[in-house]
């Protein structure tokens, strides 16, 4: 490695200082002068009627500015928030699409939903216009749960949508998959839930809208991970802004795990306010706001099948899939049980027939969007369960079936029956890392071990691949997205040699300052520090997708690749000239331009200089200037695999699983920063683990009131609910078609790790003759089984 | 949080009597109750009187019988004592093993026994270690001060001023923790005094009991195997998300043994 902060070189990651010393400037810093405050009414009930709102108490109160309802909106023609994916009826009818409105109008479909906005000189004085607001509701029967909304005489959370049903999906051939389980010698079954999350990102969601009359210009600061989304949906479809008129500001950002991809009302309704006022609107949420309005993650309910031959290959995966969309469509709510979901579930396997069917069901919930994987660790999850499940059927040992399954890596690019082609992946190799990591033939020792210390022990695999740094645009648009897939960047190297990279995507805690330094850095010899990485604000970077689905480094890190090229081709062009050379005699290594076959060079600081001092410059066949800007559009989605080992000991007398080790090996194609992306593998862990062990979002069945509302309840993984983690990643197999050779880490952690506790888990269990137990497995639902007493022991006895 | 008048008194005496002529008062320990519920404004006082600045509610005192522990005592101030880890070290532990170090550095034994969260931890000790409840006004036998969930024998406007608590043979507190907020699901607090052994149950029900069942066993043979199969025996268990009835009966009994084995 030539740079020491280049490619491959563990930098400390330079945003760090300012977070670590409260420096950052998150969207609840930014006070604009003369601003005031806006507090959201919000529905008490699950499912209610609007009769009417009336303000003229909260009017009267001190400081009171203005209280707007869906009225008011309505009246100034704002849109419905517009979903980005449309999805298909397995007819060919689109979707159920009912509108969101930022302020509801007739009905309020979950606790949580806005219904009026109450904006005051300071916050408290909103805070306590809003309790003199009156609405008058007439509560309705509410549903929650997916499978009581798809009851005959469920209450309906819209009209538009019978039966609940938002759309009834499918993907495969089922006709093929029904001859295979025909002919099959072993079929393993499987029901499970995959239970719902909430985000719970450090930093709450927080707008700010602003208003220039004399420029007509609308600024939104707003906690997102793609300001140029928000700046199309809200400008184009909401509020009718055009995009010269409209900037949006995602400035440091605490967080987002998917949460913040969406475009939310409550942006709408203070950039709509501002104007309306001729005064800046603020709101941010209060953690009780997050839980009850953040989009959730995950809630799905699935049966699958596995067909099989007598020696455990696999020949047909039939699976069924509810998934529940809460009370709205949010931004990009169809895709995630969908196209994210159903084509990832071939998994590392070469099985050669698969049908899946998703029914998308409204209830009155919180939206339920992306949350970290999305989509892709409830396929893993589902896959990973019911590879062990057949393990048990077959009684093959549960490596030994995974591998006979495997794709093998010659068979790369390898196309699936659920349309992905995977282009690279030594699934094999994962294995063969990560089961010395665990000391996997050691086991049967530490159970016996554990078994005299009068506890369970169990070992549990799950190796997983994700689809990630969302995708080739044409193929995202034949699938329904409303948007294309590609990413930006510009390069601009300043005349004394240093640089400011502009890039479309988005950094919410990746890092994205340090590893995207390191790349330019890496390319032209230059230190770390003459890089600066500018992102997050459509005033000044190229339109870009943000940062969501892994797809910084694959999609955006091309796109600064592609810009880096050209800036490199224009740098040859003017080294050319100023050395008198022709252009194709020009060699370039780390940023120094040389004539071949001489001691004639120029670096990379001594041509920008020149381009911008362009005193003998044959102007006709070259420009002033070293600045150039870049899309790329990927060729494929990538594909970030890797193999998970956990090994649980639980405690007979409290049911409690204490997680011993845990090991994960990784492919994530080239690694840039291996710091950074031990970090994020570490964060994706112990979310999966989070939502195998812990969290768990519980909605009163009758009331659909949120139960665990607050972290009294809500269980969030803290470090001493896991253990050390042991992590190794390879580079064999990179990335075949973009030029960095990246695949994406930011959700490898959680798209394989719940899988891998789980089954660990039932391992531990199987003398009770379990094959299964749905996530969390908390200490309660351990010890109702294990009251139960062994199957084994009760049949000695 | 609703505006509020805020006083900062230096005496006990004049933290009794400047609630005197106030509207609705109350009294703010360490805050981690309360001021997340004037947060969330689930209660409107018209006044805050803050009990930090009282020297005679500070202080952790060896007594002939034991120990008195003022009742701003914050949790990180008894969990790091060597005079409690010396005289009733189950107490120490007791109070090292609050919530998380950001409540134990605020929370107070205090606020904690005035507040009788039918889930906090102190209320075990209370009950198990013969303690004497010191208020501005009376001393409460420590058996006698908890009344209900979220209820006490204080009269309104009463200040905790200590706790004094009887040094036992051995004592041991095993607490299993609610995943979320680290509460007590069921915390048993075994206590031996010669031939007397107290075992205080908190987590389990609607407010802290002595549990008698456990007690007579332990008393005619202290080890854990005496608890085998003897189970607390109440139609008033707390069940929740985190645990039914029948999960925090069984806890009690593997609390309570856990306990036993923790005596030596
Ligand atoms: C996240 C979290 C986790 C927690 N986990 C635990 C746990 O594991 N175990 C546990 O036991 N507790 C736990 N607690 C509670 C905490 O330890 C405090 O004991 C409790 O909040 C009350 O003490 P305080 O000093 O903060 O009182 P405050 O919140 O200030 O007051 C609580 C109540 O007591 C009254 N009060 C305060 N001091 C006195 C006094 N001297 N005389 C009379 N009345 C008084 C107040 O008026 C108020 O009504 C937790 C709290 C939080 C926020």
């Amino acid at each position: 490695m030539a740079n020491p902060s280049g490619i491959g070189a563990s930098v400390r990651r330079v945003e760090d200082a300012r977070f670590l010393t409260g420096r950052g400037n998150y969207v609840d810093d930014i006070n604009r002068p003369n601003q005031t405050h806006c507090i959201l009414v919000r529905s008490p009930h699950a499912h209610a009627r609007i009769l009417g709102v009336d303000a003229s108490e909260a009017l009267q109160a001190p400081g009171v500015i203005a209280v707007f309802t869906g009225a008011d909106m309505g009246a100034d023609k704002v849109g419905s928030l517009p979903c980005g994916w449309q999805v298909h009826f397995k007819d060919g009818t689109p979707m159920k699409e009912p509108p969101h409105f930022p302020i509801a109008c007739d009905r309020a479909r979950y606790v949580g939903d806005i219904v009026a906005a109450v904006i005051a000189e300071t916050r408290d004085q909103a805070r306590d216009a809003a309790e003199l607001v009156m609405v008058d509701y007439e509560e309705l029967p509410a549903v929650a749960s997916s499978l009581k909304a798809l009851e005959p005489n469920a209450p309906i959370v819209h009209d538009e949508a019978p039966g609940n049903v938002c759309f009834d999906w499918h993907i495969g051939d089922a006709a093929v998959v029904d001859a295979a389980f025909a002919g099959a010698a072993h079929v393993a079954k499987l029901d499970l839930i995959n239970n719902r999350l909430v985000p719970n990102p450090m930093e709450p969601r927080a707008a700010v809208g602003d208003y220039d009359a004399s420029s007509g210009e609308h600024t939104l600061y707003t906690t997102s991970q793609n300001p140029h989304v928000i700046r199309l949906l809200m400008g184009a479809f909401v509020l009718g802004i055009p995009e010269h008129k409209l900037r949006v500001v995602a400035p440091d950002v605490g967080g987002g795990f998917g949460s913040k991809i969406f475009h939310y009302g409550e942006e709408a309704i203070v950039t709509w306010a501002a104007r309306k006022l001729g005064r800046p609107v603020k709101w941010t949420s209060d953690r009780s706001e997050a839980f009850l309005s953040d989009a959730h993650g995950r809630d799905h309910v699935s049966h699958a099948e596995m067909a099989m031959d007598k020696d455990g290959n696999f020949l047909a995966l039939r699976v069924s899939t509810i998934a529940n969309m809460g009370s709205y469509l949010s931004t990009f709510a169809p895709s995630i049980p969908t196209y994210l979901y159903a084509t990832l579930l071939a998994g590392q396997y070469k099985t050669p027939a698969i049908y899946a069917e998703v029914k998308a069901v409204f209830t009155n919930t919180a939206p339920v969007d992306a949350y970290r994987g999305a989509g892709r660790p409830e396929a893993c999850y589902l896959i990973e369960r019911m590879v062990d499940v057949a393990a048990g059927v077959t009684g093959i040992d549960r490596a030994e079936l995974r591998r006979r399954n495997f794709i093998p890596v010659e068979a790369m690019p390898y196309l699936t029956p659920v349309a992905l082609q995977y282009d690279s992946g030594d699934f094999a190799k994962n294995l063969d890392i990560a089961l010395p990591m665990v000391d996997y033939a050691g086991f049967a020792a530490r159970k016996a071990d554990s078994a005299r210390r009068g506890k369970l022990r169990g070992i549990g695999l799950s190796t997983y691949i994700e689809a990630c740094g969302i995708a080739p645009s044409n193929i995202a648009g034949a699938l329904g997205a409303r948007a294309g897939l590609y990413e930006s960047a510009e390069v601009r190297f300043h005349p004394t040699g240093s640089v400011t990279v502009f890039t479309g995507s988005h950094s919410h805690g990746q890092g994205h300052e340090t590893t995207f330094a390191q790349i330019v850095a890496d390319r032209f010899g230059i230190p770390i520090e003459n890089v600066e990485i500018v992102h997050g604000d459509t005033s000044k970077i190229p339109f870009g997708m943000g940062t969501y689905g892994s797809r910084s480094l694959a999609v955006g890190g091309s796109a600064l690749v592609k810009a880096m090229d050209k800036v490199e081709r224009k740098a040859k062009k003017i080294a050319a000239h100023m050395l008198e050379a022709a252009e194709t005699d020009i060699e370039v290594k780390d940023g120094r331009f040389t004539v071949a076959g001489t001691d004639k060079s120029l670096g990379i600081g001594d041509i920008a200089l020149q381009a911008y001092i362009p005193h003998n410059f044959p102007l006709d066949e070259l420009e002033p200037g070293l600045d150039e800007q870049a899309f790329y559009d990927p060729k494929n989605f990538t594909y970030p695999n890797g193999c998970h080992v956990c090994e649980v000991e639980i405690d007979r007398d409290t049911g409690v699983v204490e997680i011993v080790n845990f090991a994960a090996v990784d492919d994530f194609g080239h690694v840039i920063n291996p710091m950074i992306v031990e970090g994020q593998v570490h964060g994706g862990l112990v979310q999966g683990i989070g939502q195998a062990l812990y969290e768990n979002c519980v909605y009163d069945e009758d009331s659909g009131q949120l139960i665990t509302g607050s972290y009294m309840d809500y269980c969030m993984p803290r470090a001493d609910n896991v253990p050390s983690f042991t992590v190794k990643y390879h580079e064999d197999q990179p990335c075949t078609h973009n030029p960095l050779g990246v695949k994406g880490c930011g959700e490898a952690g959680t798209i394989g790790a719940s899988a891998a506790v789980i089954n660990a888990v039932v391992d531990a269990l199987s003398e009770y003759g379990v094959t299964h137990i749905d996530m969390p497995a908390t200490p309660e639902k351990v010890w109702q089984i294990l009251r139960q007493g062994s199957p084994a022991a009760m049949a000695a006895e | 949080m609703y505006s509020f008048s805020f006083h900062r008194p230096k005496t006990l005496a004049e933290a009794a009597s400047i609630q005197g002529g106030l509207e609705e008062p109350k009294l703010l320990g360490g805050g981690m109750t309360l001021v997340p519920t004037l947060k969330q404004r689930l209660a409107r006082p018209s006044d805050l009187i803050d009990l930090s600045q009282i020297p005679e509610l500070k202080g952790i005192r060896e007594t002939a019988e034991g120990l008195e522990i003022g009742a701003f005592a914050r949790h990180a101030e008894v969990a790091a004592s060597d005079l409690v880890r010396r005289t009733i070290p189950a107490l120490a532990d007791l109070a090292g093993h609050i919530g998380d170090r950001q409540v134990r550095n605020l929370g107070t034994m205090g606020g904690s026994i005035a507040n009788a969260d039918p889930a906090a931890d102190y209320p075990a000790a209370v009950l198990a270690l013969k303690s004497t409840v010191k208020t501005d006004r009376r001393e409460i036998d420590g058996d006698a001060f908890f009344t209900g969930m979220f209820e006490t024998a204080l009269e309104p406007a009463e200040i905790v001023a200590a706790v004094r608590y009887q040094r036992p043979g051995k004592a041991a507190y095993a607490k299993f923790r609610n995943p979320a907020s680290r509460y007590a699901v069921v915390g048993v607090f075994v206590a031996v005094f010669g031939s007397e052994v107290r075992v205080a149950v908190t987590g389990a029900a609607g407010s802290v009991f002595r549990a008698t069942e456990l007690e007579s066993a332990l008393a005619a043979d202290f080890r854990p195997e005496a608890l085998e199969g003897i189970t607390v025996q109440r139609d008033d268990l707390n069940a929740d998300i985190h645990a039914s009835a029948d999960y925090r009966a069984h806890l009690v009994t593997v609390m309570a043994k856990r306990a036993v084995v923790a005596c030596g």
